[in-house]
């Protein structure tokens, strides 16, 4: 077992040691990468539960209005209606369910890219290897969500509601800020995936490459989950 | 033994790369190399902080002393926190996870060699960012700690806390990037057959310590960026006019702060615990139970937070559910404690220097501990609170144990980092005028805080019974001065003419001590497979470990072409000579670094109505640093 | 070796058809959430708020287990995400009862 001998001359065996630059030996057999990723999603889930904490701390403690489910009626006498607006929300949180199914079918196509296509197969099996229409798709409902969202601050900022009138205007837009920041890097890295398969094409080797970008996009989707019933739903 | 052997090769001259100027130093992805800038980086800050202290226990020798005015007080007490925690203690724990911890696990490097530069320049340029305003007397003023609404702009209108704000969130990227590749690093990167149980101490405690920044730092990213929002944008989080709750700071910053003081002082734990049986020549007494108690210290460390909140009112349940808490934590602290003077029980001591620090701090730390006991009950904190009692108290845990843990590790390891011996005579100077001069400072506080000395105040009527203790503090703080001086002495000097060092000075067990000193670019040159804790010891001293259990584990080696069994390297050669693939030097980590702080200025300017310079400066520093990345990004490792 | 790990690890495969039933489950409770917003009756009683939560954690979970892909990955990564979870959750519910948002 313990050799009691010192190998003091370790022979030039070229190459062979490390020479392949793709497979270096892990402890685990999983990409260095991929750890990194969910370490830093673990990371995620302090930040944004920090945010989320600051709204319900805030929430209900705002001295003047607007609200976010009561109606406010300032000292001028001037009626706001209760600024959230849950229909069009809930169709901007359809959405981004959405992106994270197409996000999931990127993925798959990605890794389906190798393999045969059956014989005589139909529509939807070729249209499931279509990487570049699926990261499209992704990305697309993804700023579509940011459309969404865009709309909703400026008509919040037009119906009286800035990130300075009160507690509920900076816990909200902050919150909801960083998750629009954390969704707009997230669909410029799709953008990039895109471009990088409509000129050198992705493949299975890729596989990872997409895995990542999947695993922070579907994370993003996550906590909008939890924002859109922590914030729009309860009250 | 002779601890000290002289060994017969000098393994210098074929490990110096071959560029050895300052670009090479840019350009490095050498995690030896960064851990050595931060080192040195680190020591600088560690005595601007000692100067700052300095500076303040000159003011403090007597009532109404006038040396320096109660603003520049306060920028001293409040730059000699930020600088200790932040620009010194933490980068000194950063050069050992980055030195020491491929070498121990058996890896070449880190498992991202260049997000590692990066985190480095990040540190130094946030260093540098958050200390040159004190040069022109605008450096941050609110205590280490900027308890909002205090560090509004209602009552610090100038620039002072801008600086600490923008600061910390620029050391924040750094310490958190570097968590982010040692947790990888850690997990995935270790040789055949070292499985997590068979790991050194120090590598467990940096693991835990990992995960305790990447939990930590966000609260606090997020209490900096609502200040930043209040100070620049006018948003309401810490206003009181728009019904802000004072606690809100505190919450959060305290969130973070109290496993901060765990990322503070688990490394010098784990140095401790590889000093204590080299120079014991006894196993680690109770190992599993030393990663388990640290494991439970991180984990505990986050339920503790409001005990530094015991005068704020929380109520009767709050307050007695931290309280437990933080008894509780005590625990496996004390088990660590213990484990250690097992270790030393019947062991063959040799009171080097490096040992003696590692004494010292089980002592020093039980004292402050103690003291810390004393705080985790309400009532009696009530007392203590803001008094000098609790800088006695942190005092004792953070110079007594976490920079005495460090130099501990500092008189251990640089042998390894730079193939010389520190002087030992000059350290035994450096070790007793330390002990000496850290108590001579820091126990009279304990009688000056019960007495009802305030913290954070700049001068003292006479007659209220500190004048004595004040007057031995500081002259404790000179000694620590005079200690520090032969301390930088011996450790420049020593790097031209230290005694050479071999492989293994000390008659270490782990793998970090079978390569030569310094290493090779390349650590090992054939990657050892591990099949037990103390796999040099294994090699060496058999007996030594005779009567360690070794399990049915040990025997389960995993088989892997590239490892070979366990063995010495003494031979040096180039990396290229045995055909072992390096990541090439690279300056992109520097410049995305470089425009990232540049970022950060440009938002210094936004208070200021430069509105157009700042965005200039905001959008410059942004474009080159999106081009920096995708440069990077986009171009292979090695 | 390493490369056999790696294949052990990606053994089980969702097909696209349970993909979609998932996306259609997420979509039901998502509907469920928002009709039982809009009665009155519903969202005055008492367990609104806990039916909104379980099942906002319903669809946390659905979407981690097989988007994310968590229940067929290699365990580490169930640790190195459900520690901080916990941790998170932990924070914000006794951050909620200090802040006397929560009482019992």
């Amino acid at each position: 077992m313990s050799s009691q001998t010192a190998h003091t001359a370790p022979s030039a065996a070229a190459g062979h040691d490390e020479g392949h630059a793709h497979t270096h030996h892990t402890s685990t057999g999983l990409d260095n990468r991929k750890i990194a990723i969910w370490a830093f999603i673990g990371s995620e889930c302090m930040l944004f539960a920090s945010l989320i904490a600051t709204y319900m701390i805030y929430k209900g403690r705002s001295l003047v209005g607007p609200f976010p489910h009561t109606e406010y009626v300032n000292e001028a006498g001037k009626v706001f209606k209760p600024i959230l607006d849950i229909p069009v929300t809930s169709a901007s949180t359809f959405v981004l369910l959405m992106s994270s199914l197409f996000m999931v079918l990127a993925l798959q196509a990605v890794q389906l890219k190798g393999t045969m296509i059956p014989a005589g197969a139909g529509t939807w099996t070729r249209l499931q290897r279509s990487s570049q229409l699926w990261l499209g798709m992704t990305a697309l409902f993804g700023a579509i969500f940011l459309g969404f969202q865009a709309y909703e601050f400026t008509s919040f900022v037009h119906e009286g509601l800035t990130i300075k009138t009160n507690l509920f205007g900076s816990s909200f837009f902050t919150l909801t800020g960083f998750h629009g920041a954390h969704v707009t890097v997230g669909v410029l890295w799709l953008m990039s995936l895109l471009w990088v398969d409509r000129t050198r094409g992705l493949g299975p080797q890729d596989e990872l490459l997409v895995d990542i970008a999947a695993l922070y996009w579907h994370f993003v989707d996550v906590v909008w989950i939890v924002i859109f019933t922590l914030v729009y739903l309860i009250q | 033994m002779a601890s000290i052997a002289a060994p017969t090769t000098a393994s210098h001259a074929s490990t110096e790369p071959e560029n050895t100027g300052i670009w090479s130093w840019i350009t490095t992805v050498d995690h030896k190399r960064i851990g050595t800038l931060y080192l040195w980086t680190a020591l600088f800050f560690f005595i601007v902080g000692g100067f700052e202290a300095t500076l303040i226990r000159t003011q403090l020798m007597r009532p109404n002393m006038g040396f320096v005015s109660a603003e520049t007080y306060n920028q001293l007490f409040t730059m000699h926190g930020t600088t200790m925690v932040f620009l010194a203690v933490m980068p000194l724990s950063a050069a050992f996870f980055n030195f020491l911890i491929p070498l121990q696990i058996g890896a070449r490097d880190v498992a991202f060699p260049r997000l590692n530069a990066f985190s480095y320049w990040v540190y130094l340029l946030g260093g540098i960012f958050i200390t040159l305003p004190i040069l022109f007397q605008v450096a941050p003023d609110a205590g280490w700690f900027g308890y909002a609404p205090l560090t509004t702009t209602r009552f610090s209108s100038g620039p002072n806390i801008d600086f600490w704000v923008l600061g910390l969130q620029i050391l924040g990227i750094s310490s958190l990037a570097a968590a982010f590749n040692f947790i990888t690093t850690i997990i995935n990167l270790r040789a055949p057959g070292m499985t997590l149980m068979r790991m050194p101490m120090f590598t467990w405690m940096s693991f835990v310590v990992q995960f305790l920044v990447i939990l930590a730092f966000p609260p606090i990213t997020i209490a900096l960026f609502f200040l930043l929002m209040d100070r620049f944008f006018g948003t309401t989080f810490y206003a009181i006019a728009a019904g802000a709750d004072p606690l809100l700071w505190q919450h959060l910053f305290w969130v973070f702060g109290h496993p901060e003081v765990y990322i503070l002082i688990l490394p010098a734990f784990g140095l401790v615990s590889e000093v204590l049986p080299t120079f014991s020549r006894k196993p680690l007494f109770g190992y599993n139970v030393m990663v388990y108690s640290g494991i439970m210290i991180g984990f505990l460390g986050f339920g503790v937070w409001a005990h530094h909140m015991f005068a704020v009112g929380m109520g009767a349940v709050a307050d007695s559910i931290f309280s437990l808490m933080t008894m509780l934590i005590a625990i496996p602290t004390g088990v660590k404690i213990f484990n250690w003077i097992a270790t030393m029980w019947s062991g063959e001591i040799r009171f080097t220097v490096s040992m003696k620090f590692a004494i010292a701090l089980i002592a020093m730390f039980t004292i402050g501990g103690i003291s810390g006991v004393m705080h985790s009950s309400p009532p009696a904190d009530l007392q203590q609170t803001d008094t000098y009692f609790v800088v006695a108290h942190f005092h004792y845990v953070l110079f007594g144990g976490s920079i005495m843990g460090i130099f501990a590790g500092i008189y251990f390891y640089y042998p390894k980092m730079t193939g010389r011996h520190l002087n030992e005579t000059q350290g035994n100077w450096h070790f007793w005028l330390n002990l000496i001069g850290m108590n001579l400072t820091f126990f009279p506080m304990h009688f000056s805080g019960l007495l009802g000395m305030s913290r954070r105040i700049y001068t003292y009527d006479a007659g209220q019974g500190f004048d004595m203790f004040n007057l031995l503090a500081t002259y404790g703080t000179y000694l620590l001065v005079v200690a520090t001086a032969v301390f930088v002495w011996n450790f420049i000097r020593s790097h031209t003419r230290g005694e050479i060092a071999g492989n293994d000075p000390w008659g270490a067990p782990t793998l970090e001590w079978s390569i030569p000193s310094p290493p090779p670019e390349y650590n090992f040159a054939k990657l050892p497979s591990v099949t037990s804790r103390y796999p040099l010891w294994d090699l060496n001293n058999p007996e030594m470990t005779s009567e360690i259990a070794h399990s049915a584990a040990d025997a389960k080696v995993i088989t892997d072409s590239h490892a070979v069994p366990m063995h010495i390297e003494t031979e040096t050669h180039t990396a290229k000579e045995l055909g072992i693939p390096m990541p090439f030097p690279t300056a992109k980590p520097f410049v995305v670094a470089f425009s990232m702080v540049v970022m950060f200025c440009g938002l210094l300017f936004l208070r200021n109505d430069m509105f157009a310079l700042s965005m200039t400066v905001t959008i410059s520093g942004a474009l080159v640093m999106v081009a920096g990345l995708y440069s990077w990004l986009t171009s292979p490792l090695e | 070796m390493a490369h056999d790990a790696e294949h052990a690890a990606a053994h089980a495969h969702p097909t696209g058809a349970t993909y979609l039933k998932v996306a259609f489950i997420l979509t039901f409770i998502t509907a469920v959430e928002v009709w039982a917003y809009y009665i009155p009756s519903i969202v005055a009683s008492p367990l609104f708020n806990p039916a909104l939560i379980i099942m906002s954690a319903a669809k946390f979970v659905i979407v981690v287990m097989f988007y994310m892909h968590l229940k067929y990955d290699h365990k580490i990564f169930k640790f190195l995400f459900t520690g901080p979870l916990i941790i998170a959750a932990v924070t914000i519910i006794a951050l909620l009862f200090l802040f006397n948002q929560l009482s019992l």
